[in-house]
């Protein structure tokens, strides 16, 4: 067959694509590839659908073996990559041939990197889309050792220019731009969340970020509601930044639910979402005004 | 009627309504209008997200969409019995027991008031094709249970709060399960995959003992 063998899926390799927009009134989320811009970049250099799926791979350590001729790319976090032993260009083309291994590493920066083959992976999609929604449980199962994945068959087409390169997730501190709203008003200050430094829990995952304070102090003041009445279920937005009564917020990303029970204070704008995809655990956040 | 235009980011609306029904109506204008732009709606309890595809005159959706909500009825449409799906329950739930003890009424006292009003799917959430039910007898308001369940099966039928619902697929669960049903609510090769959308009623009907009473 032409395909790719998974050896070691690594922490969390999954199958992602564009998701599924468009269904949220059948409680179905958009789901889809984390950092947008990086997926969209692997396939476009490599000629492929914007929507071609791809692996989403968490902190490297995926190794995969080609069942035939391939060509890949690998895009978003800069996982160092080796095929026998040679390094591989991050966001450069590059073949494997049949038996051939490759392997990456842990990235640096950043936290999810792309690995795209031409053709994109055919797995069969649920709902039109090839995504893993790590929230519902659609699409496939996570990656595991001994898993075959089918290339679907390339065509040559007008292939649309890639996008301006996206700079290496960075390791400092990541300036996230918001706008307030729509349930500021149900906090005593909601400019707060703009004062000082959050740091990216280890408790994150795919659904949210969730933010702590670097250290409890008084300077760093935690988000205050006015009262403690209970907000109705409604629909929230990707980027959104959710605060349940503990005074955690919770920054939303691809596998959200489409509706939440706690003020939303602000959405971060939706071309800062991608890097905040590429928040590592511990890294320090700062949020903005547009 | 009030209606507000909240923020929701760059490229999404959340507009808050007085009531779910208005709120309902108002899913169904817009999705009727076809707004451009609009790529997705998500009704709730009081308020509809509108969300863009990004790059777009926000004011000027808010706007069509607050003409859109001018004179929006207040109370939910009259049923009729043939809108209504028909759900065939047999209420054999775990939380039977417990259900009938809260509402002080007994089995067939909880049976007869959940099969004897209509029900409405006010909005989806909580997992794909959940959909919560409204307009029950107002003494089947029971709490959530103390601790969830981790798997509770596809077809449970259950109460919380104000609402009743039918887990569609099998999912952790914190409701009261009172009978299982074998109506299939989600089909990812249907179009809608979630057969209860926003308004649309539904009667259940006790078929405990094999067939319907």
């Amino acid at each position: 067959m032409t395909g790719l063998e998974i050896i070691r899926p690594g922490p969390l390799s999954l199958i992602e694509d564009l998701g599924r927009p468009g269904l949220a009134s059948s409680g179905v989320g958009r789901s889809g590839a984390a950092d947008r811009g990086s997926f969209l970049q692997a396939n476009r250099v490599l000629g492929n659908p914007d929507n071609a799926a791809a692996i989403e791979c968490t902190l490297g350590g995926l190794n995969v073996r080609a069942l035939s001729d391939l060509d890949l790319v690998i895009t978003g976090a800069p996982a160092p990559a080796k095929v026998d032993r040679v390094p591989i260009d991050h966001g450069v083309p590059f073949p494997l041939t049949t038996g051939q291994e490759l392997r990456l590493g842990v990235p640096k920066t950043g936290l999810r990197s792309y690995l795209a083959v031409r053709g994109g992976l055919d797995v069969p999609a649920v709902l039109g889309s090839r995504s893993t929604d790590t929230l519902s449980g659609l699409g496939p199962a996570p990656l595991a050792a001994g898993d075959q994945l089918a290339i679907g068959r390339w065509t040559e087409q007008s292939v649309a220019d890639p996008l301006p390169t996206n700079k290496p997730p960075a390791s400092g501190p990541l300036t996230l731009r918001v706008a307030l709203g729509p349930r500021d008003d149900w906090f005593v200050r909601p400019t707060d969340l703009l004062d000082g430094e959050w740091l990216v829990s280890p408790n994150s995952n795919r659904v949210g970020i969730r933010l702590d304070r670097p250290e409890p102090a008084a300077d760093q003041p935690a988000l205050g509601r006015r009262d403690d009445t209970e907000l109705p279920s409604e629909g929230v937005v990707l980027g959104s930044i959710q605060v349940p009564p503990s005074g955690q917020p919770v920054l939303f990303l691809a596998d959200h639910p489409v509706t939440g029970g706690y003020p939303v204070l602000a959405v971060v704008r939706g071309a800062d979402v991608d890097r905040a995809a590429q928040a590592r655990p511990g890294q320090r956040l700062r949020f903005a005004l547009e | 009627m009030s209606v507000r235009v909240l923020p929701a980011g760059d490229a999404a609306l959340l507009i808050e309504l007085d009531s779910l029904d208005a709120a309902v109506a108002l899913t169904q204008r817009v999705r009727a209008a076809e707004l451009p732009a609009v790529i997705d709606l998500v009704p709730a309890a009081r308020t509809l997200l509108v969300q863009t595809a990004g790059g777009t005159d926000l004011a000027a959706i808010g706007r069509a969409v607050l003409e859109l909500a001018a004179d929006l009825p207040t109370q939910a449409p009259e049923a009729t019995a043939s809108d209504a799906l028909v759900i065939e329950v047999s209420y054999d739930g775990p939380d039977l027991a417990a259900v009938a003890e809260a509402a002080g009424l007994d089995r067939s006292g909880v049976v007869r008031a959940h099969t004897e009003t209509l029900w409405r799917a006010a909005f989806i959430g909580f997992a794909p094709g959940f959909a919560y039910l409204t307009g029950g007898n107002p003494r089947l308001r029971v709490p959530r249970r103390a601790e969830s369940r981790t798997t509770v099966p596809a077809g449970s039928v259950a109460l919380a709060g104000e609402f009743s619902a039918v887990y569609p697929r099998a999912s952790p669960g914190g409701w009261q399960l009172i009978g299982t049903t074998d109506q299939v609510l989600w089909d990812t090769d249907a179009d809608p995959p979630a057969l209860l959308q926003p308004g649309r009623w539904v009667r259940f009907v006790d078929v405990t003992d094999g067939s319907p009473s």
